[in-house]
């Protein structure tokens, strides 16, 4: 029979070709799936895939969905890698929106150059703020912090709506939830003109940079990784565990909280309900796609931007529904996590004779 | 308040306790057996739209509920391959059985928002519905309430005076020693996790067949989290849950007892009650770790290899 044996030492190799490998295992589904719906499956990945980017407007498109995915995700980064698994990152983006329309529609503000910068912190803060609250549980409580941030996520949702259905409804909206639209000064300067590709996603680079800078060049980077192998040892060389949990949730928050504000002052120009298509959601699997490394989630979250363009691709051309983005990102998670056991185990044909397979089976536990 | 509305509302409450209490009893056996499921609301989605789309097309609820627990099983059967077979980290296999349950949700309901179909009325028990305050809250509800309390009874009876139980506790505990004695370790683990699909898809039914006869993307809207910290609330025990579920039932429901007392608040921030009770109870909760760590099964969340 087929088993599964630990692996000596873990497969260097499939740590690297398991993202690759779940990538072609997805497109080989997506395949099926098309075949399944009775529609061309070549032209269905190839309208998915690649329409969306044939363009030099397609990847300015790109560049824009890339942005909050990536800020959130180099956030969730810091966290993961400590073993802090904080699911807030929806939560936290949409505080950091609402922080940020907050700020952007005092009234009286005027056109100063300051009025940009203090909407944007307003998003960092409320992000950090809320990201804040799952962390001092954590710390206090002992609450598992899947659970508080889950919440808090629903929660913010919740005040996000209450927002523009109430305090920071535009009063000649007709009547639609949303917010009035910012002044000039409270929106982000383009990147490339003709294009809606905002500097946010130079906020989202210098995120990932400083984060793969934290891991290689600093103490509390080491530090944070030390909690997440072993917890005991961080405890025994006297690594402050709590501080610790505190860092890695108030740059999470603040860097999604970023995310949020630049969204609302980047292509959306205003707070609306559907502020989010679900980026702190999506940004978990950046972070496990991209293997908790600057530069993998860096390419990670410009793959699955892809699922978000082609999600529409596939409403406007082919009229599936939009929901097709939601399928390739499961499917893609599902995959990956498939995949990575084989970085630890082998399979192995256990042959006739079972005993002597498991001595040598005890033999290489090591 | 009238004695009409305290009734209205206590039936009220159970409806919307039910959901909760199917699928927290679900992730009661999975976690007994030491497997950490975080995926119940992805399992549930699944269940809600497979129950929904099964009624459209057949117009017979039994198999309505029949294909929602097969798709919860289905969806369990492969978090089980990731987390019991393949040992990997639980909570990521949660995770995505979370996420994927939620796209795959939401591209095979696209084409059934909107539509209706006729769910589970009010069945009212000869004799017992008549009972002043008692008949209507407990004696007149859909069949899926009884159901769900004789699930309640099932479990209670299993895990405290059956055999089964004794082994799904044994395995929990310890797999190592459960493996020494003989027992099938990865095969009750399996048994356990499938018996968790089979009662989210049900939840999930609930919802699309009964609470709201209808499919709307994301519909669980968190009763598989929620169900989650119930369980941590019952610190694993069945009689716990079927209290817990009830109370979280009136927090989802605050805003009708509210608005019995005259209170005019917004929806919006009354929405967030049943979330932020479900914080408040983790507090109260975890605020004394070693009291939950002690009711915790001992090998909770962590990958079993045999042959170790």
């Amino acid at each position: 029979m087929l088993s599964l044996e630990r692996r000596p030492v873990d497969s260097k190799t499939m740590t690297y070709a398991s993202p690759v490998l779940a990538l072609v295992l997805t497109i080989v589904t997506g395949f099926l799936i098309f075949l399944g719906l009775d529609r061309d499956p070549i032209e269905g990945l190839r309208h998915f895939f690649i329409t969306p980017i044939n363009s030099s407007y397609g990847w300015a498109e790109l560049g824009l969905k890339m942005a909050p995915l990536l800020l959130c995700a180099a956030g969730l980064t810091i966290c993961y890698r400590a073993k802090l698994w904080n699911i807030g990152a929806e939560g936290h983006f949409l505080m950091g929106a609402v922080g940020a329309s907050i700020v952007a529609l005092q009234p009286g503000g005027g056109s100063g150059f300051w009025i940009l910068p203090l909407v944007l912190l307003a998003g960092v803060a409320f992000g950090a703020l809320w990201a804040a609250i799952a962390a001092f549980l954590k710390t206090h409580f002992h609450c598992n912090e899947i659970l508080t941030t889950i919440m808090l996520n629903y929660i913010a949702l919740n005040l996000l709506l209450y927002g523009v259905h109430g305090p920071l409804k535009d009063p000649y909206g007709f009547s639609f939830p949303q917010s009035a639209m910012f002044g000039d000064s409270a929106l982000l300067p383009m990147l490339i003109p003709g294009t809606r590709l905002h500097i946010g996603l130079l906020f989202a680079v210098l995120a990932a940079v400083i984060v793969g800078v934290l891991f290689a060049r600093t103490f509390i980077g080491f530090q944070l990784k030390v909690l997440g192998e072993d917890e005991q040892a961080a405890a025994f060389a006297g690594f402050p565990r709590k501080k610790l949990i505190w860092f890695a949730f108030l740059v999470a928050g603040g860097m999604a909280g970023l995310a949020g504000a630049s969204e609302v002052t980047g292509p959306i120009g205003q707070l609306v309900p559907q502020v989010s298509p679900g980026y702190g959601y999506t940004a978990i699997i950046v972070v496990f796609l991209g293997r908790m490394k600057a530069v993998g989630i860096i390419l990670a979250s410009a793959l699955l931007a892809l699922t978000f363009l082609g999600g529409e691709m596939m409403q406007i051309s082919m009229n599936l529904p939009k929901a097709m983005t939601g399928l390739f990102q499961g499917l893609l998670l599902f995959y990956l996590l498939t995949c990575d056991a084989f970085i630890h185990y082998r399979v192995r044909w256990i042959g006739s004779r079972p005993a002597v397979a498991k001595i040598t089976l005890a033999g290489q536990e090591g | 308040m009238s004695i009409e509305l305290i009734t209205n509302i206590l039936a009220a409450t159970v409806v919307a306790g039910t959901p909760l209490l199917i699928v927290a009893l679900g992730e009661l056996i999975c976690e007994r057996s030491g497997v950490l499921n975080l995926g119940q609301e992805g399992m549930m989605l699944i269940g809600a739209v497979a129950g929904f789309i099964a009624v459209l097309t057949t117009g017979s609820l039994t198999i309505g509920v029949i294909a929602a627990m097969a798709a919860g099983v289905a969806m369990a059967l492969l978090f089980a391959l990731m987390a019991v077979t393949l040992a990997a980290n639980q909570y990521a296999a949660g995770l995505a059985l979370t996420i994927f349950g939620t796209g795959l949700s939401a591209f095979i309901g696209a084409g059934y928002v909107g539509k209706t179909i006729d769910g589970f009325t009010k069945l009212a028990i000869p004799g017992l519905s008549d009972i002043p305050v008692l008949g209507p809250v407990l004696f007149n509800q859909d069949l899926l309430v009884y159901v769900s309390l004789g699930l309640f009874v099932a479990v209670y009876v299993f895990l405290r005076h059956s055999r089964g139980g004794l082994l799904l506790r044994a395995v929990g505990e310890s797999p190592d020693s459960a493996n020494a004695n003989g027992l099938p370790v990865m095969l009750i683990r399996y048994l356990a996790v499938s018996f968790g699909g089979a009662m989210a898809g049900l939840a999930g039914a609930y919802l699309s067949l009964a609470y709201t006869p209808l499919w709307t993307e994301g519909m669980t809207a968190g009763r598989g989290w929620i169900a989650l910290a119930l369980v941590v609330f019952a610190t694993w025990r069945p009689e716990r849950v079927l209290l817990g579920a009830y109370l979280f039932g009136v927090a989802s429901i605050l805003h009708l007892v509210l608005q019995g007392f005259g209170w005019d608040s917004s929806t919006e921030l009354l929405a967030m009650l049943p979330y932020v009770v479900t914080i408040v109870v983790l507090v109260l909760l975890s605020s004394n770790p070693t009291r939950t760590r002690l009711h915790t099964p001992l090998s909770l969340g962590q990958p079993y290899r045999p042959g170790r």
